[in-house]
């Protein structure tokens, strides 16, 4: 356990848990609706930030949290209101973002190695001022996802359902993007603005391989979610690798591990319900009444 | 007597530029059954979505509950079977977790109390899902996806339940199980409207049928016929209270 003492990697490894805990808590609703890349889109906006976080030499987290929330907020309304020409909207807004940011870094001067820290996550530059962003941040997503995860869930899987039974759905729209844009500069410091959206969506498609509920669904998306942030950041710790790359490959080896397992099991759910339509298939003739009236 | 359930007065509407109500006129009462039926294209759906606040009125006057549907906030009294294949999203869903949805028009906040449970066991049990409330959605068949809409929608105990299209791809088994949810439902007092594209099972439950075409009501009465030759695609129906000209309903195209 000596990956415990330096201060560094006590900071690594709180950053890496609240990662692993929050970006499959909102990335599962992305999925949900079927917006799996959003969380791509919302890290190349938030580049922006951080290029405006060394320009005027403040935070480039909260920096980046502010440029992520409002692009998020952007891409929900062209969502919401958009017409046929919205996803060309959306990758102006990706482009902008990413270009802006490059462009903004090198007017600040910062070395190409700090840019390469934003895109690809560096643990070791994680400072005691980011691991309590780091942590705010992430207590506001927790509270989100799953104090209000029956309203989130109506409103990911049916949208104009959720509208009928009076809840805000504008609104709450808009609450997973904000969401998002945070979780975003949550994983920022760990995995990096090009690989978060890996760590959103990448366990939540693992858990879905053995699940059949939404509940468990989450639950075992966090526990990959934290499973590979912390046993990447301590790879890191003995093997000179970078932690973003390291932790999505770990997922998405979880995910193939799944997968494996999970075959048999389907085959079998397959062939009970083919044995079930079989039985089905001999009780139909004779008891099926005519459906209309008409004479043949 | 009470105002009407739905009170449509003049509806028009348009998707785009295209004119789809063009004065609608349609009431549902206390109790009632209703059907609106019309060939695709005839405005239907528009209709129902309408009711329901999805579709904007250019013009005319929508009432739910005697309450001028702009203002209108009961939505528990409510309960919506949207026009859908699935149930299923981009992640598993058991049937009970889809139809507990159906309890946020009761409880917009907070934890569901054991009422609302009930509740969902309740409307699960009505659509004869009892046994499978805990299998994933993505494993039912695609009638056992229209029982789990309809038990989503019944799950808030609504007085008015509004349906699009719930036959719509469903297995002979599964409209029987519907029909027989609905007759139960109406027995106990709640009002509905649906949109159906033919009457099938449903006919003997329904008081009233509404026929559009082209977004006009043209008809407004007892559920027409379907009969031996009038039923026939394509056949021009003449209903006996219409006075001049052929009704061409296009139920069966």
């Amino acid at each position: 356990m000596e990956f415990l003492e330096p201060a560094f990697m006590q900071r690594s490894l709180l950053a890496a848990v609240l990662v692993g805990i929050t970006a499959p808590a909102v990335g599962i609703y992305l999925v949900q609706r079927r917006q799996a890349l959003m969380g791509d889109g919302i890290g190349h906006v938030a580049m922006t930030g951080v290029g405006l976080g060394f320009l005027l030499n403040s935070s480039p987290v909260w920096m980046a949290t502010l440029v992520a929330v409002a692009g998020a907020v952007l891409m929900e309304l062209i969502r919401a209101y958009g017409k046929t020409r919205g996803d060309l909207a959306l990758a102006l807004l990706f482009y902008g973002g990413m270009a802006g940011g490059v462009m903004l870094m090198s007017i600040a001067d910062g070395s190409n190695a700090n840019l390469l820290s934003y895109l690809f996550g560096s643990l070791s530059t994680v400072s005691d001022a980011d691991v309590t962003a780091i942590a705010l941040l992430a207590a506001f997503v927790v509270l989100v996802t799953v104090g209000l995860r029956r309203q989130l869930f109506a409103v990911s899987q049916d949208e104009e359902f959720a509208r009928v039974t009076g809840l805000p759905v504008r609104a709450l729209n808009l609450l997973i993007a904000v969401t998002a844009a945070v979780t975003v500069t949550v994983a920022m410091r760990v995995v990096g603005l090009l690989l978060v959206s890996a760590l959103m969506v990448v366990p939540v498609a693992a858990a879905q391989q053995l699940s059949k509920s939404f509940r468990t669904t989450f639950v075992l998306a966090v526990v990959i979610g934290v499973g590979v942030t912390l046993s990447g950041t301590i790879t890191t710790y003995y093997q000179d690798v970078p932690p973003g790359a390291t932790i999505v490959l770990l997922a998405i080896g979880v995910f193939i591990a799944l997968t494996v397992l999970a075959t048999p099991l389907a085959r079998r759910r397959a062939r009970a319900a083919e044995a079930a339509s079989a039985e089905c298939d001999m009780a139909v003739p004779g008891t099926r009444p005519p459906t209309d009236d008409i004479t043949v | 007597m009470s105002a009407p359930v739905i009170s449509v007065r003049g509806a028009t509407a348009a998707l785009g530029s295209r004119p789809v109500l063009r004065g609608v006129d349609l009431t549902v009462n206390h109790g009632e059954v209703v059907a609106l039926l019309g060939a695709n294209g005839s405005g239907k759906s528009t209709a129902v979505r309408a009711v329901i606040g999805q579709v904007p009125l250019t013009g005319g006057a929508i009432e739910l509950f005697g309450t001028e549907q702009k203002r209108f906030r009961d939505w528990a009294r409510v309960g919506y079977v949207p026009q859908r294949t699935t149930a299923a999203s981009g992640v598993p869903a058991t049937i009970r977790e889809v139809v507990a949805s159906g309890r946020l028009s009761r409880r917009k906040l907070g934890f569901l109390t054991r009422t609302d449970r009930a509740a969902v066991e309740r409307a699960i049990e009505l659509v004869g899902l009892a046994d499978r409330a805990k299998d994933s959605v993505s494993a039912l068949s695609g009638g056992q996806h229209q029982r789990v809409l309809i038990a989503r929608a019944l799950a808030a105990e609504p007085e008015l339940l509004i349906m699009d299209e719930p036959m719509a791809g469903v297995d002979l088994a599964s409209q029987e199980i519907l029909a027989a949810t609905l007759r139960e439902q109406v027995a106990g007092g709640t009002s509905v409207l649906l949109v159906l594209h033919e009457l099938g099972p449903l006919e003997p439950l329904i008081d009233r049928a509404v026929v559009l075409r082209d977004g006009c009501v043209v008809h407004d009465g007892p559920p027409p016929k379907a009969v031996g030759q009038h039923a026939l695609p394509g056949h021009d129906h003449v209903h006996p209270h219409a006075a001049d000209e052929p009704l061409r309903t296009g139920l069966l195209t």
